[in-house]
């Protein structure tokens, strides 16, 4: 995994054309990491697959 | 009339005549020059403008006019309101190059329309991607309790201007806890309303499916009397609801009887620090409940706060990230590189939650009117501090102090933070009502207050002042 999400970050930066300075590389893993880990904990709920998402929320 | 004086007191005083609206504002002016070296909470002065606008509500008191609810009250926002004149800083370096704004955002216009002087703008974190007040450009806003501490964030420098007697009221906004950290951390009274319930028109957005504006305050019914100023529909803003204003000040004193109100139980004792339970408990104690409900998948709804605040954070900024990257603060530069590269699925999935969760929660809100939760799981930590010891396990501090904030302001409900006063720091307890009932919130935060269980301590080096 470390090493992928190495790989994963340069061709990302590449893709979007986003200039990474070598040391940054260690921060933006690190949030990388735990903001992916969050994602997966919250697709790990099974919904519906008509469940509506709520991107404009109304209380 | 002094430091501590509430903005119903100052308004009242200036409507009758006892002060002038100019002399309240000379001295807040002058408390700001004399203060704001030691708490660092201001970052612009608007001078001119609030004695200008002094003496127009003294000249029309003069004239016989009546003069509205705040009249002559002192007021700051946080620096991603756009005033007039100034360019919105939003916390960055970046946006210092941007063009003076040409019109006051739509809630500055509101509590000036009821009489209120705008005397500034207030430090924050960069582009409120922050729970610190920590700033790299302006200098950390540091805490009037103990100035080697932390405000909280991102609207750091309300909490230090308000907590420090600078001014009686700071508009903030909260994303995901930005008003409610600094209230806890500083001891204040704020109001993070319903989602959509306050226009956010002309200000600078983060996370534009969970940015809310409001105010904070040293007492429950300075946080209605602005709140009541500033509700009604703006169609400038697309999101802001169209509701008739519906008054809290009114409700205030309607005390608690008849409301349920129970305490958030599971995700919400965990990892909180003794001082954030204790202060739940005195709560819960003066209110007499000991009914406790569970949140259904809290820490999930925290989680998926935190993928949506990171990819449409990164989606703001993504050309200033390409164009711009070595002008921001490094530690909010890497998180929104990070969330750059989120994957779009798991995001959709975060919205579908969101919906998914808003209703398990208003299930709990036909059983109780109100819930209690810690507002952060710590008194302010030391400026500088980076780890936080949660549960035994160190983490990372900026991200976790909303740990409990998150889950709430995730599905927009309205929530005042109110101080408990333990010594020697302060520390905020959030009262969360369902959709659109911010008076529930504000009355119960009322009897608290007349019964003196909450206040808004004094720091020891401005006590008498």
């Amino acid at each position: 995994m470390d090493q992928s999400l190495d790989q994963y970050i340069e061709l990302a930066a590449k893709a979007l054309d986003l200039p990474i300075e070598p040391d940054w590389l260690p921060a933006i893993k690190a949030n990388l990491e735990v903001t992916l880990r969050l994602g997966k904990e919250v697709a790990s709920l099974a919904l519906p697959d008509a469940a509506e998402p709520a991107c404009v929320f109304e209380a | 009339m002094n430091a501590w004086a509430t903005s119903g007191e100052i308004a009242q005083a200036v409507r009758g005549g006892q002060a002038s609206a100019v002399a309240i504002a000379e001295a807040a002016l002058a408390r700001i020059a004399e203060r704001d070296g030691r708490i660092n909470s201001f970052t612009a002065v608007t001078r001119e403008r609030a004695l200008a606008k002094a003496q127009a509500l003294d000249a029309a008191r003069a004239r016989g006019e009546p003069l509205g609810a705040l009249a002559g009250v002192p007021f700051a926002v946080k620096n991603l309101f756009d005033v007039a004149g100034l360019a919105t800083l939003a916390g960055s370096k970046i946006n210092r190059e941007h063009a003076p704004a040409t019109a006051d955002a739509t809630l500055i216009a509101r509590l000036e329309a009821a009489g209120a002087v705008l005397v500034g703008a207030l430090n924050m974190g960069e582009y409120a991607y922050d729970f610190t007040g920590e700033n790299v450009h302006d200098g950390p806003s540091r805490n009037p309790h103990d100035t080697s501490r932390m405000t909280g964030g991102s609207s750091g420098g309300c909490g230090g201007a308000v907590a420090g007697g600078l001014v009686p009221i700071a508009l903030g906004s909260d994303t995901n806890g930005s008003i409610r950290v600094p209230a806890s951390l500083c001891g204040l009274f704020g109001l993070k309303p319903t989602y959509g319930r306050l226009s956010r028109a002309r200000t600078f957005p983060f996370v534009a499916s969970l940015d809310h504006l409001g105010p904070l305050a040293r007492s429950t019914r300075d946080l209605a009397l602005a709140y009541d100023a500033m509700q009604g529909h703006d169609a400038d803003d697309p999101v802001c609801a169209r509701r008739s204003i519906e008054p809290a000040l009114p409700c205030l004193a309607r005390g608690t009887a008849g409301l349920r109100i129970a305490v958030a139980g599971g995700y919400f004792k965990r990892g909180a620090f003794a001082q954030a339970l204790q202060a739940v408990d005195r709560i819960a104690k003066a209110l007499d409940t000991t009914h406790v409900v569970e949140l259904p998948e809290a820490a999930r709804a925290r989680a998926a706060a935190y993928v949506i605040t990171a990819t449409e954070g990164a989606a703001l900024h993504l050309d200033r990230l390409r164009t711009r990257a070595d002008d921001f603060d490094p530690t909010v530069r890497d998180r929104l590189l990070a969330g750059a590269m989120l994957p779009a699925s798991l995001v959709v999935k975060a919205h579908k939650f969101r919906r998914w969760y808003r209703d398990q929660v208003a299930k709990i809100f036909d059983r109780v009117d109100a819930i209690l939760a810690p507002a952060t799981p710590c008194t302010a930590p030391e400026l500088g501090q980076k780890m936080l010891v949660l549960d035994g396990v160190a983490m990372p501090l900026r991200p976790n102090i909303g740990l409990y904030t998150q889950p709430i302001s995730f599905i927009g409900l309205p929530v005042v933070a109110v101080p408990v006063p333990l010594g020697p720091l302060p520390i905020g307890v959030q009262i969360i009502a369902a959709p659109w009932r911010e008076d529930v919130a504000l009355r119960i935060a009322q009897a608290l207050e007349t019964a003196a269980v909450v206040q808004a301590p004094r720091p020891q080096q401005w006590k008498d002042a």
